[in-house]
């Protein structure tokens, strides 16, 4: 199977609490919390895709799409 | 269908806070009944009272949001009444094992088809840090200020010995196996009991000195092993994870089915 | 009247005909003294219809899994007694505030707590009316005899079905557990309501918690094409929870309403020689048959002596209580208990002075002659 290829990371701002989870999981050190305590793509490039975020996310506010 | 397909997006954010959990649990769940592709009209979700019972409002299925400790007297009527629906009841420690431990080795006992889920954070949260059946020895809560000194049950093995046909564990750090367990857990004819490790930051955490959500999410990756592993020989402190009994048994609808049969033929 | 359709039967029998008679799809119970019967005869005869019963680990789960069962669509009962009536408080208080049919029957023995299993009170009268927690209404019916139990019972699942409420049938051990003739009516004979369901097509918005003008609430049954959430909690008119000041005080209004604005609807009573009756007694479920009793035998002998025997408890019906007993010098309310539906009397007559009580509470079931022995006290004609 092909390597997925991202496409973007979509946060919704609203439903994202800050408790960085995502950050502290995320393998390739991709994601940050802004000053708003709210999560960003500050590498994106560095994505791989594994979604891991994505499922650990407790608040569905970071989803993976891939192209 | 992608999962937000499965909630009622208009009650979002949901009101558990920041890390908690049971909103992985939640992310877990919707992901394992996506996977299996059933008709959200078809799916009952039952919960009680506490922080975890909060789930039922969120998803978009026929919800029934009962009182503490009664989910699983309500949804064994909702199933013998109407088998063909696929109930789920998530529930809180406190939930499932204190107030309501009686109707889990009931609904065990009976193997009725449904499926409980056991939201364990060792802590009643809703009613800000009391200690729970599952908190443990030696544990601090704000009922327990000098500790405490009750014993917690092993949800697995009260499960398996009240006669749960399909019994497991997971946690909120080990998402796919959760998912993949929860999936089995609902395919699964039989009372099936999937206990999740699910913390709780803002009181379990915080009164223990655990850290973050995520610290205490690396503790679950840290002092879990999978069930039978040659690491749970060495490190006997270590907690199995995965499915630990999956055993075809009478159901209890399919039997009483055969109930009605029997009294038809007798009466005519 | 064909001979196959009368039975000699126990008032928890009569109990169950009635509820069987009615379209009851669903028992869940826990045996109890002095109501086990029903649960009994029910696990006999509701699978031969295709229905379900289930015993319950206690009764607490019983009025859980009635409440589950009614919303997927099932005409649903639960029965017990005393303890167990106290255990079922919480989950009826649910009932209420969910708008959910069903039916509880309470066949009263003594209390409080164990009390005295195997003999006769009525002394659960407040609790039925009181006995969950916060503001709400209820509706509670009882008979005196069997005849009038199966006919009760009907009602109860027609009025649950129609306001969206539990029903208690709050009978006693003697009514429970005596035996006498029943004459089964045919089916159609008597009315059945049924459950009123939404129209409201797949797709378009359903609110499960809006109530038409009448009050009334359609259903969509659970396992259809409205996925709609329930709770417990204050909710809104989508069934979701809502601490909004506006949505609390028009649900709380609208489950007293429903109720207190039918209050002559829900009031089923039976009146014996009121037209000119100087003395009234005013009986409800086994007493009252003994105050019939005393009427029968005092009035060839003169004595301008009545009897108001109550069927529906609550609502009480204080209209025509009041309107019943405008010109008796006497009104005596035979109760096997302290004086319960005496307060409720007295609250609702002119002149409460002229309200007694004739009673007994010690498990045996009051006489003819205990009733004649009070109302000489009463009457001034010494003891």
């Amino acid at each position: 199977m092909a390597k997925p290829k991202l496409k973007a990371h979509v946060i919704n701002r609203e439903w994202c609490k800050g408790c960085g989870i995502c950050v502290h999981f995320c393998p390739k050190n991709v994601l940050e919390l802004d000053e708003e305590d709210k999560v960003v793509a500050a590498r994106r490039e560095d994505c791989i895709c594994c979604k891991m975020c994505e499922l650990r996310c407790p608040d569905l506010a970071i989803e993976i799409e891939t192209e | 269908m992608a999962i937000k397909g499965y909630i009622r997006e208009r009650f979002f954010p949901h009101i558990w806070c920041p890390g908690c959990g049971h909103g992985i649990v939640l992310n877990s769940l919707l992901r394992a009944i996506d996977k299996l592709g059933m008709s959200k009209n078809e799916i009952v979700v039952v919960s009680g009272i506490g922080c975890s019972s909060r789930i039922s409002g969120y998803v978009d299925f026929h919800t029934l949001h009962t009182l503490h400790g009664r989910a699983l007297a309500f949804a064994t009527g909702v199933k013998m009444s109407l088998p063909e629906l696929n109930v789920i009841v998530p529930m809180g420690d406190g939930d499932a094992l204190a107030i309501g431990g009686n109707h889990f080795i009931h609904s065990a006992r009976r193997n009725i088809d449904m499926t409980a889920i056991v939201m364990n954070n060792r802590i009643y949260g809703m009613t800000g840090g009391q200690y729970s059946p599952l908190s443990g020895y030696g544990t601090l809560a704000t009922t327990a200020p000098y500790t405490n000194i009750d014993n917690a049950f092993d949800t697995v093995e009260l499960a398996t010995a009240a006669g749960a046909s399909f019994v497991a564990r997971s946690t909120t750090y080990h998402v796919q196996q959760l998912t993949k367990i929860l999936k089995q857990a609902i395919l699964h004819e039989g009372f099936s009991v999937v206990e999740v490790l699910s913390q709780c930051p803002t009181y379990f955490g915080r009164k223990n000195r655990k850290g973050t959500a995520a610290d205490m999410m690396e503790y679950y990756k840290n002092n879990t092993t999978p069930v039978g592993s040659t690491a749970k020989k060495e490190n006997p402190d270590l907690i199995e994870r995965g499915v630990f009994v999956e055993k075809e048994m009478p159901e209890y609808c399919k039997e009483y089915d055969k109930i009605i049969e029997r009294a038809m033929k007798e009466s005519s | 009247m064909k001979n196959k359709n009368i039975k000699f039967v126990q008032g928890n029998e009569a109990c169950v005909e009635g509820a069987l008679y009615a379209g009851l799809d669903f028992f869940a119970g826990y045996p109890i003294t002095p109501s086990t019967e029903i649960a009994e005869l029910l696990s006999y005869r509701l699978p031969q219809k295709g229905g379900k019963f289930i015993q319950m680990e206690d009764e607490i789960a019983s009025m859980g899994a009635i409440i589950g069962a009614s919303l997927t669509g099932s005409k649903v009962m639960t029965a017990t007694s005393g303890p167990g009536f106290s255990l079922m408080q919480e989950a009826l208080g649910y009932a209420i505030m969910a708008e959910i049919p069903c039916v509880i029957v309470n066949i009263q023995r003594g209390g409080p707590s164990t009390g005295i299993p195997t003999h006769v009170s009525q002394g659960d009268v407040y609790q039925a009316r009181w006995g969950t927690h916060g503001d709400h209404a209820i509706v509670t019916i009882t008979a005196s005899n069997h005849q009038d139990v199966f006919q009760t019972t009907v009602d109860a699942f027609n009025i649950s079905e129609t306001y969206r409420t539990p029903v208690i049938l709050l009978y006693d051990e003697v009514v429970g557990h005596t035996r006498e003739r029943l004459v089964l009516p045919e089916q159609g004979e008597l009315p059945l309501v049924e459950r009123l369901r939404t129209s409201v097509r797949e797709g378009v918005n359903y609110h499960p918690y809006l109530p038409r003008e009448d009050g009334r609430l359609p259903m969509s049954d659970f396992g259809g094409v409205h996925r709609y959430n329930v709770t417990g909690l204050f909710h809104d008119m989508w069934g979701f929870p809502s601490d909004n000041p506006e949505v609390v005080h028009d649900l709380i209004r609208h489950l007293v309403d429903k109720i207190r604005n039918n209050v002559n609807r829900i009031a089923r009573f039976k009146e014996y020689y009121l037209k000119d009756a100087k003395c009234i007694l005013i009986s409800y479920g086994s007493s009252a048959r003994s105050a019939r009793h005393v009427v029968e035998y005092l009035r060839p002998r003169g004595e301008k002596l009545g009897l108001l025997e109550l069927q529906t408890l609550w609502p009480f019906p204080h209209d025509i209580v009041d309107e019943k007993c405008i010109n008796a010098k006497h009104i005596v309310v035979v109760e096997m208990n302290m004086g319960q539906i005496l307060r409720e009397v007295k609250r609702a007559v002119e002149r409460p002075e002229r309200v007694f009580i004739a009673n007994r509470i010690d498990g045996v079931f009051i006489t003819p002659k205990d009733i004649r022995d009070i109302l000489r006290v009463i009457q001034g004609k010494g003891v």
